[in-house]
């Protein structure tokens, strides 16, 4: 009874197509027509411009935190390419440029950002759910998004993504196991950016890659270079196909960087080196995939003027917005409002009128006899 | 005696408890090298090391599991959550287990451990940083849910959590971490937990309040004295559970009214049992129906509209004034 081997080896791929000098390798060149290959860019662009735009507009107050993505547009832009309009995505909270090009009007992320769920609301139609904090927990929903796809006999696709430290949390593993075991039409895309918060990525695996985390549940893990956005594009269109033709999840794992900060509120330099950021800039997305147009005569030397007069038209539109109606805070707890959340919704507004009543205690709609012992100075 | 914020008089009591006592260790997201998202760990990494300041992966399941686990053998770990939004990620360990094993056991093991997390709102940032939910920790019984005020009894209840032998909840609020500076003595002190002070003598009416709300208890206190002539008890809650009963009703059996102040949605939250515990001992006192202002009961509105939905001067005064006209 000896021990045998049950697994061969796993091999875990990695991908990169165009190297941070804009070098290609010909041979894995996807065949982007030039209007997709400028579409992709100015979606990178798009990005990044919004970004330092947001980072202004939270510096002068005018919108609250936000996770920044600078360095990430490769990883999300490649991905989300690959999906339909009626495909679903399921994002986390670092996911601008992906959620632009899912067709997210700027001035609805500006005003979720600005502290109005009216930003977090999808159009009617559009398959993408609304940002998730909690690290992870959006990922099951994923899945049971692909399996309710698959129950109804739709060909839809589901892109989850997460960032590197999701993959510690219990819900990434049990998202994982279930969307093996269903054999859903999910693809997980991680963007490792090295570092959640503070913490490298090697102190949250000891792992080599994300990628062979996959392997463990049974699917497809692919490492990708997140800051080409070519091989992001081509391992996330092979995963997307795979789970449309009904042969099941795949995860991606993007390796990237975050080159800016957590969230505004967040001071890098507390826990990482200049050096190494520096060493990440001169791998940044946009960089390489310029040279590569530029070799390609597609470069566009207007299109920065271009998307930044669509995020200036967009932050008119946000700022236009007016005020916050207190009173709608009482329109979407549920489907309809039960008596008590009539009342409170009636305090509240004739607090707002006239400063009344905002702590009469419920039994407005339904008074209570008298009490015992209760003095006779009523009002 | 320095004068210190919230957040350097916590960092206090950690330090000093584990200079005390080696069994003492802190564990959690960025508690590290970062010295914590708001900077109440800073240093003790430095200090201590990665094995007794542990920059754990991302986890808040395994942070409180693994926690138990220290906690059961002996190690008094002091966890940290984030934001207390995230803690419904590790709920199910503390209150299957953190607050279980003594009982589970039959005394055998126990889990003297703390959860310490921010809570509350005023951060401008998107849901889950702003919220209030000591009501489902107070709720379970084998917890203990402790509320700081200032910097001095947030240092002194510090130090008690980390003494006390069963788990204690220590929800620290977000906008009192820097709110002011108190003087707190650099020898160590502790409070008792689930013990309230009367914190303003008046005889009037009682307010009853905690953490950031209090702020707004005192501040409607000295304005009905201004404007009313009226004197307010008021009375810092300071552990939400196991609740002061005594101290709340001796006050109400004085004034005959009483306002509950919270941060948390007013249905089923601890002014619902504060107001259970003035009915058992304070019944035939009462003078006018118990007042709760609270939050509305919806889930998070976005903080565009958090003025309208967390409790303001304006409005405990108002049902201060209503409490008095009854």
């Amino acid at each position: 009874m000896p021990r045998t081997v049950l697994e061969p080896r796993f091999q875990v791929e990695h991908l990169s197509i165009l190297d941070s000098d804009g070098n290609l390798d010909a041979a894995l060149e996807p065949d982007l027509s030039a209007q997709d290959l400028t579409k992709l860019h100015r979606g990178m662009l798009l990005g990044r411009r919004l970004d330092e735009r947001m980072i202004r507009l939270q510096r002068q107050g005018r919108i609250g935190t936000f996770a920044p993505i600078k360095g990430q547009e490769a990883a999300q832009v490649g991905a989300v390419s690959t999906l339909r309009p009626s495909d679903w995505m399921v994002p986390s909270f670092r996911e601008t440029a992906a959620m632009l090009w899912r067709g997210w009007p700027i001035e609805k992320l500006l005003l979720l950002f600005a502290g109005y769920l009216e930003g977090g609301q999808p159009a009617p139609g559009q398959n993408d759910l609304p940002i998730t904090i909690p690290v992870a927990t959006q990922l099951p929903h994923a899945v049971g998004l692909a399996y309710a796809a698959q129950y109804r006999g739709d060909d839809a696709v589901v892109m989850a993504f997460c960032g590197d430290g999701a993959t510690s949390e219990g819900d990434f593993h049990e998202a994982l196991n279930f969307a093996g075991v269903w054999h859903v039409p999910v693809v997980f895309v991680v963007q490792n950016n090295q570092w959640a918060i503070s913490v490298p990525l090697k102190k949250q695996t000891h792992s080599r890659t994300i990628a062979q985390k996959a392997l463990a549940y049974g699917l497809p893990g692919l490492q990708v270079d997140g800051n080409d956005v070519l091989a992001v594009h081509v391992a996330c269109r092979e995963a997307v196909e795979r789970a449309r033709r009904g042969d099941g999840p795949t995860l991606i794992e993007c390796v990237t960087y975050r080159l800016g900060v957590h969230t505004t509120a967040d001071d890098p330099t507390k826990y990482r080196s200049v050096e190494e950021v520096e060493a990440w800039e001169r791998k940044d997305p946009l960089t390489r995939f310029g040279v590569y147009l530029q070799k390609k005569n597609l470069l566009d030397e207007g299109l920065a003027d271009a998307v930044d007069a669509e995020i200036a038209a967009a932050v008119e539109r946000f700022e236009a917005f007016g005020a916050a109606d207190a009173l709608t805070m009482f329109e979407h707890a549920y489907a309809q409002r039960s008596p008590q959340l009539e009342t409170q919704r009636a305090q509240l507004a004739a607090w707002l009128r006239d400063g009344t009543g905002a702590n009469a205690p419920d039994t407005t709609v339904h008074p209570s006899p008298p009490m015992r012992g209760q003095r006779t100075t009523r009002r | 005696m320095p004068k210190l914020n919230v957040v350097k008089a916590l960092n206090l009591a950690l330090l000093q408890e584990m200079e005390r006592d080696e069994d003492v260790l802190v564990m959690g997201e960025d508690v590290g090298v970062d010295g914590g998202v708001f900077r109440v760990t800073e240093d003790l990494h430095r200090k201590f090391g990665s094995k007794r300041v542990i920059d754990s992966p991302l986890a808040e399941a395994a942070i409180i599991g693994a926690g138990v686990g220290m906690a059961l053998y002996g190690l008094r770990p002091v966890c940290e959550i984030q934001f207390s939004g995230f803690a419904f990620q590790c709920f199910h360990q503390i209150e299957n287990h953190a607050a279980r094993y003594r009982m589970r056991s039959q005394g055998r093991f126990s889990v003297p451990m703390v959860i310490r997390m921010p809570y509350g709102g005023g951060v401008r940032a998107l849901e889950h940083h702003s919220e209030s939910e000591e009501q489902f920790y107070a709720h379970i019984p084998g917890l203990k849910m402790v509320i700081p005020s200032g910097p001095r009894n947030a240092r002194a209840l510090l130090v008690s959590a980390i003494r006390d032998p069963d788990p204690v909840i220590f929800f620290e609020h977000k906008g009192l971490y820097h709110a002011a500076k108190e003087d707190v003595p650099d020898e160590i002190e502790t409070m008792p937990i689930g013990r309230a002070q009367l914190v303003r003598e008046g005889g009037d009416l009682t307010l009853i309040a905690y953490g950031a709300m209090l702020r707004l208890a005192r501040e409607a206190a000295e304005t009905l004295a201004e404007e009313d002539g009226v004197q307010a008890d008021v009375i810092d809650l300071l552990t939400i559970s196991p609740l002061d009963r005594e101290t709340i009703v001796a006050s109400v059996q004085k004034t005959g009214r009483a306002v509950v102040v919270h941060e948390a949605p007013r249905s089923f939250g601890p002014g619902a049992e504060i107001a259970a515990s003035i009915m058992d001992g304070a019944f035939l006192s009462l003078e006018a129906p118990i007042a709760r202002v609270a939050s509305w009961d919806v889930p998070f509105p976005g903080f565009a509209r958090e003025k309208a939905n967390v409790p303001d001067l304006a409005r405990v005064l108002a049902a201060a004034r209503e409490t008095l006209a009854f």
